[in-house]
């Protein structure tokens, strides 16, 4: 069974979050990025668009399919990662860190405490 | 298998989910005196019966002798290879490849169409054709609001109404606002896009500015203004253009055009009661995932050899399903096609003569009319191949004409209230001297 990083909360559609304060961190975990292969192309939203949880954001291609991202937390997105768009392939060498997608803004930090743990991703992807 | 047709409570039902009482009113859109009022249809007929009615329908056509209509479509000369080559049944008979990299032959020729058009537009990447130049400017103005993320559209009403009407259809499932720009055309105005005004309606919520260039009166749009007060506000230019004045005019990719839609019709495709055309968009290659339709790339195989593939498919609708780029268009290879061959032929230095004579004969055309003191033309801007004219008693005379056989261009009082008496003629290099000649007798002759 793989193992996934403690400090994240994972939703069933695949997408990881690290709280920091007021602050998220969103991306896509290393199993999604497995399993769609070499990807070539992230879209993001702009800054300052409103996500709601588990409403699509945004989308990620890989040479052999095309999925939506869903934002695992509603809130305001501050910062979007530039760097995926000349290298979407971070997806796949770091999904859970250079790799990141998006900072929201949290609107709601009860929204982390449903989303799972390390080891019920775990077990969820196993 | 039992063929199981819908029951008159299925019908029922389908009826009431979208909200219409009957299926009749279904047809509510087509006027009552087109609308059959009955099937009984008449007895058969042997084939030379058949012939014998089809030629006296056919003979019911008033094919004009002489044409001064443009308005959007155009009468150029198509050299007899373009009909050779898309009369090939490799091309003719061929449906859209399904299996496409096996087709290299139909991959190749639409490569060749979208190289051509990227040429002729200074842009970097071209689709493989849309259904006409207006469904292609609908799509460019969906394509700027995904780009933009925004959902109002700003046009100038001196783009083609007929455009202008596909454009609103698209707009109106979508949601999407349409605001116009105003044109001059008061009484010794340019008849062109008011950049003042433009400037006005657009705000941080307007996707995109379309602007037609050369516009429909013909004139020659300060495109570089227009522009810039587009991107003042982060919205798209949308340039709509004629390809053959491409050949004479600066090309859109380099005033700052971000998109590029245009009818390909003038470019060996004939007139035929409005199509089939051709629809032609080009953009900047940062938009390609956000351009509708087919895409064909070159590549190398394993072995080194060029090859063609359909490339970014996931913009599609086979793979994205309801969120592709587009789901309501596709490409129109064999008229691309001719395009394709026509462009070939006639090559930059033949496509630049067309242009050349076309608005060569258009200023003919105009001086002869002013000089005869029938008209004189209606707005001050430059013009390309075609010319508003205001002439008295126009709408008898254009009747009386069309008798004879001569079609004194498009009444622009149709579309246009301010345009009284105002007539939209075109040339092209197929209009003679003689033609302006018995144009010129025949308005002195309805005096």
């Amino acid at each position: 069974m793989s193992s996934y990083p403690d400090d994240l909360r994972y939703s069933k559609e695949h997408e990881w979050v690290r709280v920091d304060g007021a602050s998220a961190t969103i991306g896509i975990t290393s199993y999604a990025a497995d399993e769609l292969g070499d990807v070539v192309f992230v879209e993001l939203p702009a800054i300052g668009t409103r996500l709601e949880q588990f409403a699509s954001f945004g989308v990620v291609e890989s040479v052999k399919a095309v999925s939506d991202l869903y934002a695992p937390v509603s809130g305001e997105v501050t910062e979007i990662n530039d760097a995926l768009a000349d290298n979407p392939e971070l997806l796949n060498s770091d999904a859970f860190g250079a790799g990141w997608m998006a900072r929201l803004t949290l609107s709601d930090a009860s929204q982390v405490d449903e989303l799972m743990d390390a080891s019920a991703y775990a077990e969820l992807t196993a | 298998m039992a063929y199981s047709p819908h029951t008159d409570a299925d019908r029922e039902r389908m009826l009431a989910a979208i909200g219409v009482a009957s299926v009749d009113d279904l047809f509510a859109d087509i006027p009552s005196s087109v609308r059959p009022t009955s099937f009984e249809l008449p007895p058969p007929m042997v084939e030379q019966q058949v012939r014998a009615e089809l030629a006296r329908l056919a003979n019911l056509n008033r094919i004009p002798e002489i044409s001064f209509l443009g308005a959007g479509a155009y009468r150029h000369l198509i050299p007899s290879v373009v009909w050779e080559v898309i009369g090939r049944s490799e091309f003719s008979t061929s449906y859209t490849p399904y299996q496409p990299e096996v087709s290299q032959g139909t991959l190749q020729s639409i490569y060749e169409f979208q190289s051509l058009i990227c040429e002729l537009t200074g842009m970097e990447v071209a689709t493989a054709s849309h259904y006409d130049g207006a469904t292609a400017t609908a799509e460019a103005a969906l394509m700027a609001c995904r780009l933009t993320h925004r959902d109002r559209i700003a046009i100038s009403s001196a783009v083609n109404p007929q455009l202008r009407r596909v454009l609103a259809t698209y707009c109106s499932g979508p949601g999407i606002q349409i605001v116009e720009v105003p044109a001059d055309l008061a009484e010794g105005g340019s008849g062109l896009t008011l950049v003042g005004a433009a400037a006005a309606v657009l705000d941080e919520g307007v996707a995109c500015l379309i602007v037609q260039h050369p516009n429909f009166f013909g004139g020659l749009e300060p495109m570089l203004e227009l522009g810039d007060a587009a991107h003042a506000v982060g919205a798209q230019l949308v340039a709509v253009v004629e390809p053959v004045s491409l050949a004479m005019l600066e090309p859109p990719g380099a005033y700052g055009a971000d998109l590029v839609a245009a009818e390909g019709q003038p470019l060996g495709i004939p007139l035929s009661y409005g199509g089939p055309y051709v629809g032609l968009m080009a953009a900047p290659m940062s938009a390609v995932r956000q351009m509708p339709g087919r895409l064909v790339g070159a590549t190398h195989d394993v072995e080194g050899r060029r090859g063609y593939v359909l490339t970014l498919q996931a913009r599609e609708q086979h793979i994205r399903r309801e969120k592709a780029a587009s789901n309501i268009c596709t490409n129109q290879a064999l008229c691309a096609l001719a395009a394709t061959a026509y462009l070939s032929a006639v090559g930059p230095r033949g496509l630049s003569e067309v242009a050349e004579l076309s608005t060569v004969q258009a200023r003919h055309l105009a001086a002869a009319i002013e000089e005869a003191g029938l008209g004189e033309r209606r707005f001050s801007a430059p013009y390309f191949s075609e010319v508003a004219v205001r002439v008295p008693d126009a709408a008898r005379r254009h009747a009386a004409l069309a008798e004879q056989g001569i079609v004194a261009g498009h009444p622009l009082w149709r579309d246009y209230a301010e345009l009284g008496d105002t007539l939209l003629l075109a040339a092209t290099e197929l209009t003679s001297d003689e033609h302006v000649e018995r144009l010129v007798d025949a308005l002195k002759a309805t005096a």
